[in-house]
């Protein structure tokens, strides 16, 4: 059996960083990764990206050695993809953050309101049915996080978490302040209004997790495959004849029907953020099915039925 | 920050767009050259306006007046920038643009127009001599290097100028800001309570404070990257010839 070298460059200075000999042809690029880290301590395997040319796109872990387009002395490029933060942690951190305060402006705790509501409660009661929806909301992203998805990338870089939280805590602090003010001023239509908005909430709650069933699913455990998802059994992904990504389509309608529960403005324009970042993050997703799958079913929009 | 709206990209691009890049189309160009003759000429308009009511009156006391209207004209329409870097027939950068031109639009607007105690405060002066001198050398730049034949002089005095008129409108721009603020806590202005039926609100007085303490970390920076590409463009003065 023939033994390869292989050969490490920075892919910008071209310096030789690393000469690895007597590599196994059936070698992965993981396995590589875990070879160069060893020389070279400070950059672990998730932080590495090899590529075959240095403006190129970075190798994937399994892919094996001898079937790359290289000679038995195979030269790669590294770029450092600097700090990098799993992504369970950043899902963990980001969606406990928005449960933890979120509760905190319901009990008014000092500081926030004036020193006499300290402590008190709303007298609204769809204010406690907020409450409950929203807590509700994020202890299933963090159940989920632990337990439902399989995630195809491990880690992300750490600059993320910052970015992220930031985002998740503060529209969280900003939309739980308005809700949880003693001033606070309950939707227009009364009963009637918040018992829809419930609805609305709890049937997208129920679409958003059997889709992330459906795809869990698809994926066996420990792989990284992509597969075309199709409906189930289950009445709730048979959103997926007219959509790509009906997480978002759902997720955007339990937003519409916290918004129409709470009439509260800040909550509608985090509705609208989400629905942005989504609907880019949905279209990418479909761009990438069609491009991989010959066979993708016309019909379906990225978010939005017919429309997005 | 808004001062001297230097486009800082747009000029690093526009340098290099008439040697190397494809550039707008004929027909782009003749409008963005119609453009820019009309923006130096507004601004020259201005200038000279200033100039005469200093003249007529012997003080530089609530000039502001006498340049009112044009200058809400020509500022605003600035805001076409925007769209010539949304079009793609500059090559700019929307956000940036939109940020700078956006903020200049808010002080006209939002600040000077609207609280008009402010309007006789000659730190309003300050940044509208600021950016009266800025524009007329940016526009007549940009209208120059469109046509292909940028003298050195102005292509010197727009990445020199700033060094003294960047500060001095940041200067104007903050008092004036700053002298608004008693009167919009005062009358509440732009300003929503609680309690209203959409369960949100706003403090203009806050806003503004905010502003305020965000040109600390924007100015700087925005100033010693004027000063970087200042060394990049007129570093070069040796191979450069008078007329390009």
């Amino acid at each position: 059996m023939k033994h390869y070298e292989v050969e490490i460059l920075d892919a910008k200075t071209k310096d030789k960083l690393c000469f690895l000999d007597k590599v196994e042809p059936n070698a992965t690029i993981g396995e590589i990764k875990s070879m160069f880290h060893k020389s070279h301590p400070q950059w672990y395997p998730a932080r590495q990206s090899i590529r075959l040319d240095p403006k190129g796109k970075s190798l994937k872990d399994e892919d094996v050695l001898q079937n790359l387009p290289v000679g038995t002395t195979a030269t790669f490029y590294f770029r450092d993809l600097g700090a990098q933060i799993s992504w369970v942690t950043v899902f963990l951190t980001e969606y406990a953050g928005p449960l933890v305060i979120y509760l905190m402006f319901y009990f008014r705790v000092p500081f926030i309101y004036a020193p006499k509501y300290d402590f008190t409660t709303s007298k609204h009661w769809v204010v406690h049915l907020a409450c409950m929806c929203h807590s509700f909301h994020y202890v299933k992203r963090l159940l989920e996080t632990l337990f439902v998805h399989r995630f195809s990338h491990g880690t992300m870089p750490l600059r993320n978490i910052f970015k992220n939280c930031t985002y998740y805590w503060g529209f969280a602090a900003w939309m739980a302040y308005y809700i949880n003010h003693p001033l606070y001023t309950p939707p227009m239509y009364g009963e009637q209004q918040v018992k829809l908005a419930l609805i609305i909430f709890l049937f997208c709650q129920i679409g958003n997790f059997s889709i992330h069933i459906a795809l869990r699913n698809l994926r066996p455990p420990g792989s990284k495959t992509r597969k075309i998802p199709y409906p189930t059994k289950n009445p709730f992904t048979w959103i997926f004849l007219l959509v790509s990504c009906p997480n978002y389509t759902y997720e955007l309608g339990s937003w519409l029907g916290f918004t129409l529960m709470t009439q509260c403005l800040p909550v509608a324009f985090f509705t609208l953020v989400g629905f942005i970042q989504m609907t880019v993050w949905a279209k990418g997703k479909h761009r990438s099915y069609l491009k991989e799958f010959r066979d993708y079913p016309p019909l379906r929009s990225p978010i939005l039925p017919f429309i997005l | 920050m808004s001062a001297p709206a230097m486009g800082t990209s747009k000029m690093a691009h526009s340098d290099s767009s008439h040697r190397k890049k494809k550039g707008p189309g004929a027909l782009a160009t003749a409008y963005l050259v119609i453009y820019n003759v009309v923006m130096t000429a507004g601004w020259l308009v201005i200038a000279v306006g200033l100039v005469r009511a200093y003249l007529a009156r012997g003080s530089y006391h609530g000039l502001y007046y006498s340049i009112e209207k044009p200058l809400k004209f020509f500022q605003t329409g600035a805001l076409l920038e925007i769209l010539h870097c949304a079009v793609g027939i500059v090559p700019s950068s929307v956000v940036l643009t939109g940020f700078q031109v956006m903020s200049r639009v808010f002080l006209t607007w939002a600040v000077t127009h609207s609280v008009r105690e402010v309007q006789s405060e000659d730190s309003v002066l300050l940044f509208v001599v600021a950016w009266t001198i800025t524009e007329i050398i940016r526009y007549s730049f940009y209208t120059f290097s469109l046509l292909n034949h940028l003298p050195y002089l102005i292509k010197w005095a727009r990445y020199t100028f700033f060094i003294v008129l960047y500060p001095m409108g940041v200067t104007g721009e903050l008092l004036t800001i700053y002298s608004a603020l008693p009167y919009v806590q005062k009358t509440g202005l732009y300003s929503i309570t609680l309690p209203n039926k959409y369960n949100f609100s706003f403090d203009y007085h806050t806003f503004l404070i905010i502003t305020m303490i965000s040109y600390i970390p924007l100015f700087p920076q925005l100033y010693f990257h004027m000063i970087r590409q200042r060394k990049k463009v007129l570093g070069h003065v040796e191979e450069y010839s008078k007329v390009e």
